[in-house]
């Protein structure tokens, strides 16, 4: 709770940025596409391949999340920068950091809002089989997280430019680079490869999944989320510079 | 609660958008910020409410340095800002409780400044409209209602009357007027009648510099150059130039004579008269002792635009 004392403006910056979302169509049409891309993809393996497994949908949720995040995280700031609303904001009694991280917490929101509704394969899963709930809490888990580094990302980027598609194309070759870096390590010398591994986000999801909760992929997580709010807060600042 | 501005530039580049400006502003001042567009007016508040950062020089607001006590600084400040930027999306009530939580406002005080502004800006009957579908004038007050919600004790309002109809001016004007006793504003235009009908204190930019700083009487008595009388004189003279002009040149302090009309034996004279002579007794006296009937006479001061218009051109 102290810190919510230190940062007051947090809550009321996360309110209005979640009522912008849900006021307009942009997270209604953010969670039907990406329900039926979900969807599509866990029926078919359901009745097509008989598997009655949530794998296929943690693997599929990461790939969906690299188009996903960035197109809710890109107008955060770019779009207040365009209209001039970051000049009333920042000349209120507000710091920079509150602002961005009641905008994170928004998009998280709305992410995990989207995410909730794929609980409904669970119950269908429950009534086939028993799926193994241990890795499926640590699958939930390692997206969310997962979800919250790119938002961060997406911030950072959204922070950087007026424009919104350019926002929203420099947050996706940031969550790329980090998706696509483990998938790479065939072309990179030995030396390098366990570092350029262990910088990969698929390679920590991947571990999470699983069912195993290591603290290692946990503090990976949680220090790159921290990092990267830190970078957004950082890029908001420069115009102090 | 003063505004001390000591020394302060602003450079974008090469360019120095304001180049060492130092200014005072008290209690119950109310300081019109005048100069051409691109003059620095709009940099200069930027600064002031802690939005960029100056490139040298400081500003102290109550005692407090905007670099070091930012957050402070900007506690005591109601800003609206040039273009008036508003979230378009939401409408009036959620917008004020919005800027008002933001100032720290909550609970009863919040819905009671809330209410307040409303009423006070005239914002009641459309309190659950959608910003974005607002004419501009009722934006510029929702703009306005929102810089003085947390009862800021400086009010800086960047072009607060444009885009508002007559009446509405009038209606602002006197709210900053009546606001401005207690507090400190400072309001920048280039419409030069607000200026003189809200401001008791005119800082006039140009280029970046401060050229003028004074109140808008002080600056039409400092800046006005020659003074000029216009008269209308009904005489038997056919030729005015010729029968006229001769004897009045003999009144002292008179520096150029012209003739504007003569028509049916009532000549229309300009004259010309050295700063600060009143050379009225004397035209009259003339006249009569010369049998001149004199059908208008009219001194013409130099205005606020003439003063303007001479420190901010080349």
């Amino acid at each position: 709770m102290k810190s919510l004392i230190e940062l007051p403006n947090v809550g009321p910056i996360y309110r209005r940025e979640l009522r912008s979302y849900f006021n307009s169509p942009i997270a209604y049409v953010v969670i039907v596409v990406f329900l039926a891309i979900i969807g599509w993809f866990f029926s078919n393996n359901l009745f097509l391949m008989n598997v009655a497994s949530l794998r296929i949908v943690f693997e599929l949720v990461p790939l969906v999340f690299l188009f996903f995040v960035p197109a809710i995280t890109m107008r955060l700031l770019a779009e207040e920068k365009k209209s001039g609303t970051l000049e009333l904001l920042t000349t209120k009694p507000v710091r920079d950091a509150e602002i961005v991280l009641g905008k994170f917490l928004a998009a998280w929101t709305l992410l995990a809002a989207a995410l909730a509704p794929t609980l409904v394969y669970l119950l269908t899963l429950s009534s086939l089989g028993s799926p193994d709930m241990g890795s499926v809490v640590a699958g939930y888990l390692g997206l969310l997280l997962m979800g919250g580094v790119y938002i961060a990302l997406g911030i950072f980027a959204s922070s950087l430019t007026e424009n919104q598609i350019i926002a929203f194309i420099i947050g996706f070759l940031l969550v790329l680079a980090l998706y696509l870096a483990d998938k790479v390590l065939l072309y990179v010398p030995d030396a390098f490869a366990s570092t350029i591994e262990f910088l990969a986000i698929d390679y920590h999801f991947s571990n999470i999944a699983r069912g195993v909760i290591d603290s290692r992929n946990i503090i990976y997580f949680v220090s790159l989320l921290g990092f990267s709010l830190m970078l957004a807060t950082a890029s908001l600042e420069r115009r102090k510079w | 609660m003063s505004i001390t501005v000591r020394n302060l530039t602003k450079k974008y580049g090469d360019q120095d958008a304001v180049h060492d400006i130092s200014f005072d502003v008290r209690t119950g001042e109310i300081l019109g910020f005048l100069g051409p567009n691109g003059a620095g007016k709009t940099t200069t508040m930027k600064i002031i409410t802690c939005y960029m950062p100056p490139t040298s020089g400081s500003v102290e607001v109550d005692g407090l340095d905007i670099a070091e006590k930012s957050l402070d600084v900007r506690r005591k400040i109601g800003y609206l800002p040039e273009m008036n930027p508003l979230y378009l999306d939401m409408n009036v009530l959620d917008y004020l409780e919005f800027s008002a939580q933001l100032h720290g406002l909550r609970g009863d005080s919040l819905r009671r400044r809330v209410n307040e502004m409303m009423r006070v800006c005239g914002l009641e009957s459309v309190r659950q409209k959608d910003i974005g579908e607002m004419s501009k004038g009722f934006r510029q007050r929702v703009g306005l209602a929102q810089a003085m919600l947390h009862e800021p004790e400086v009010l800086i309002l960047d072009e607060p009357t444009s885009g508002l109809d007559p009446n509405q001016i009038v209606e602002i004007r006197n709210l900053i007027k009546e606001l401005g006793q207690a507090k400190t504003v400072i309001l920048s235009t280039h419409i030069l009648s607000e200026v003189q009908a809200t401001c008791s204190r005119v800082l006039i930019i140009n280029e970046g510099r401060l050229v003028a700083d004074g109140s808008p009487e002080q600056l039409q008595r400092e800046f006005h150059g020659a003074e000029s009388l216009t008269i209308e004189l009904r005489t038997r003279a056919k030729d005015p130039v010729a029968e006229i002009f001769p004897k009045l040149r003999g009144i002292p302090a008179l520096s150029g004579l012209t003739l504007l009309s003569h028509e049916g034996g009532a000549s229309v004279i300009e004259l010309e008269v050295q700063k600060g002579m009143d050379v009225r007794e004397a035209v009259f006296r003339m006249s009569v002792a010369e049998d001149w009937v004199i059908l208008e006479m009219r001194r013409r001061v130099t205005t606020l635009e003439e003063v303007f218009h001479k420190l901010t051109t080349n």
